[in-house]
């Protein structure tokens, strides 16, 4: 099962730097997006998955799911959602300001 | 009692959402703002005092035993860098009101910018690696507001850039949390410390370090990764410019002085001789960017990246004075350039330029500025008595002592080149023929906005002429870095 989850992540990260090294700014966004789900997926292989134990630790459990994890991406995918939304507001001004979308039009090298 | 240290990160984050309910009301959000930030210094100073009085305080949030739970720590490091950090927030807050426009200004300027002493106070102050994680996203998320607030064209373009290259950092940090997580079991820096400790970081550990300062270099401009750096640090107001460059790149500069003296300081030969050679390049491209440009805003923002090669060279020194000499020179520049930032905001205002081809002579309408400038530009160079040699004297017995030749020489050529990049401001900008200015009526605001860098800049002249109050401090706290068993053992209590 961690092979399986360490593959998806890998392929999330792979699509993921792909879609960054594109020009156009919605599909940069869309690569960090998908980096992010990578990395979270990756926090949940790295405590072990146990399927059908509890995340909690009592005297009575005997197997259960390392819960720290589970807080750790609760708490990073709070965070990115903020942030792709952020993005996504500010990627529609810059392009509505500047008139291109097109990441190599926005090098920017004259001085203001 | 050792609730105390959670007040640096409370006071300015209730502060942050007050002032959201007043941002209509113009000179009210001022004046509670100005109040409030004073109040944190004061606060601060207090936490500052106990610790100084009484060693480490250490707070289990919700009663939660040391490795279990989320823990801060305010030790002498971080606790001083808190302070110094907010004595920079209360020159900026009485800066702002004058610098900003009133759009900017009735956009939750204020919020922002508590949200972001709240972010920087508590990358500081935590004990646990993943809530240093969550700290940078409240610091960086306020400073994501603060780089648009403005709504410039230029302004737009270069916060696409600045956010994205944070979003893939941020992501490879958590990453290799995940990595380190898996190796370590554990979260709380204490006990990651002694666990790799332990096995005396061997087998896949160095990695994940190499990875982790990976990622506080990309928010520290390390060479090679400070190509983001210059254009977004000189496109918002003079004010979040130096928000961000007194701050900013020192967070990340804190967490790689906290992770390699506390948890990677097993592999030094590797480890800390990379720095070197990376604080070396990041020395010299700093400065050639700094002469590369006629940009007043430029050639500052760039001179935060040499800055930066000096405090990492302390690091990869790795001797208790070099390490002490790291800790002071972070003191230092966190002021100096918070003067500086501000400085260079005036002079672009009252010259109605940033370009230093277009201004000449003003310092025959603005004498104190001009030798404020001039005074600044002596201490960021290191001429004594400033504060600025003592850092780099400290950090130069350590690399002579250490027979690290050739960063020495790299720091005291890029020393000369940084003086001359700043003087080139001073010798076009304030000498030369008497021009009429181009705004007149903005000498009033000019002057108000002088007094807040005044007192950075003596502050600076003090921690300089006053070496010896501060010396055995910084000198202690040095020492307590290459010792981490007192921080390990202040946390777990063994």
């Amino acid at each position: 099962m961690e092979i399986i989850m360490a593959v998806l992540a890998g392929i999330l990260f792979t699509t993921a730097v792909y879609n960054l090294l594109q020009k156009q700014m919605l599909r940069i966004i869309i690569g960090t997006a998908l980096l992010s789900h990578g990395a979270h997926l990756f926090i949940l292989t790295m405590g072990e998955l146990k399927r059908g134990a509890p995340p909690i630790l009592s005297e009575e459990v005997e197997q259960y799911t390392d819960p720290l994890p589970q807080a750790l991406i609760l708490t990073s995918i709070v965070i990115s959602f903020g942030i792709t939304s952020l993005l996504l507001v500010l990627a529609y001004r810059a392009s509505k300001k500047n008139g291109t979308d097109n990441m190599e039009q926005l090098r920017g090298n004259e001085y203001e | 009692m050792s609730n105390l240290i959670s007040l640096p990160i409370v006071l300015p984050l209730l502060a942050g959402i007050i002032v959201a309910f007043l941002a209509n009301n113009k000179p009210l959000v001022r004046r509670v703002s100005q109040t409030l930030a004073v109040i944190n210094l004061i606060v601060t100073g207090f936490v500052l005092y106990q610790v100084y009085q009484n060693g480490t305080i250490v707070l289990e949030t919700g009663d939660w035993i040391a490795p279990y739970g989320i823990i801060l720590v305010g030790d002498m490091l971080s606790v001083t860098l808190a302070f110094t950090t907010n004595i920079i927030a209360v020159a900026c807050v009485f800066y702002a009101s004058k610098s900003l426009t009133d759009q900017q200004e009735s956009f939750y300027f204020y919020s922002f910018f508590f949200l972001l002493i709240t972010g920087v106070s508590g990358a500081f102050i935590t004990g646990d690696i993943f809530n240093l994680f969550v700290f940078f996203e409240v610091l960086l998320m306020a400073s994501y507001g603060l780089i648009v607030l403005g709504n410039g064209k230029a302004q737009l373009r270069e916060s696409m850039k600045y956010v994205l290259i944070n979003v893939f950092s941020s992501m490879l940090f958590v990453t290799t949390v995940a990595f380190l997580y898996s190796v370590v079991g554990t979260l709380n820096m204490a006990h990651i410390a002694q666990r790799v400790q332990e096995v005396e970081q061997q087998g896949v550990l160095t990695t994940i370090g190499i990875l982790l300062f990976f990622v506080f270099a990309t928010k520290a401009a390390v060479f090679p990764l400070y190509y983001w750096l210059p254009r977004s640090y000189s496109v918002p107001n003079p004010v979040v410019s130096t928000l961000f460059g007194a701050l900013l790149t020192k967070v990340g500069i804190y967490s790689i002085l906290r992770v390699f003296t506390l948890i990677f300081a097993w592999e030094a030969d590797l480890t800390h001789t990379l720095f070197i050679y990376l604080a070396a390049f990041t020395m010299i491209f700093g400065v050639v960017g700094a002469l590369s440009t006629n940009n007043i805003k430029l050639i500052m923002a760039y001179n935060i990246i040499p800055a930066v090669g000096f405090m990492l060279m302390g690091i990869g020194i790795f001797t208790e004075t070099s390490i002490s000499g790291t800790v002071y020179y972070l003191i230092h520049d966190m002021i100096i350039k918070g003067a500086f930032f501000l400085l260079i905001g005036v002079i672009a205002y009252v010259a109605g330029t940033s370009d230093l081809k277009k201004m000449s002579g003003l310092i025959h309408h603005y004498p104190v500025l001009g030798w404020f400038f001039f005074i600044a530009t002596l201490v960021l160079a290191g001429i004594p008595p400033f504060s600025g040699f003592i850092g780099k004297l400290l950090l130069i017995q350590g690399g002579l002592a250490q027979e690290q030749i050739f960063i020495v020489i790299a720091a005291l050529v890029s020393s000369l080149l940084i003086l001359f990049s700043m003087i080139r401001i001073f010798i076009q900008g304030f000498w030369g023929e008497k021009t009429e200015l181009a705004h007149p009526e903005r000498k009033r605001a000019a002057h108000q906005m002088t007094w807040p860098i005044g007192i950075l800049l003596s502050l600076s002249v003090l921690l300089g002429v006053g070496a010896e109050w501060f010396y055995p401090s910084v000198e202690w706290i040095g020492e307590y870095l290459m010792n981490p068993e007192i921080y390990i053992d202040s946390v777990l209590k063994e």
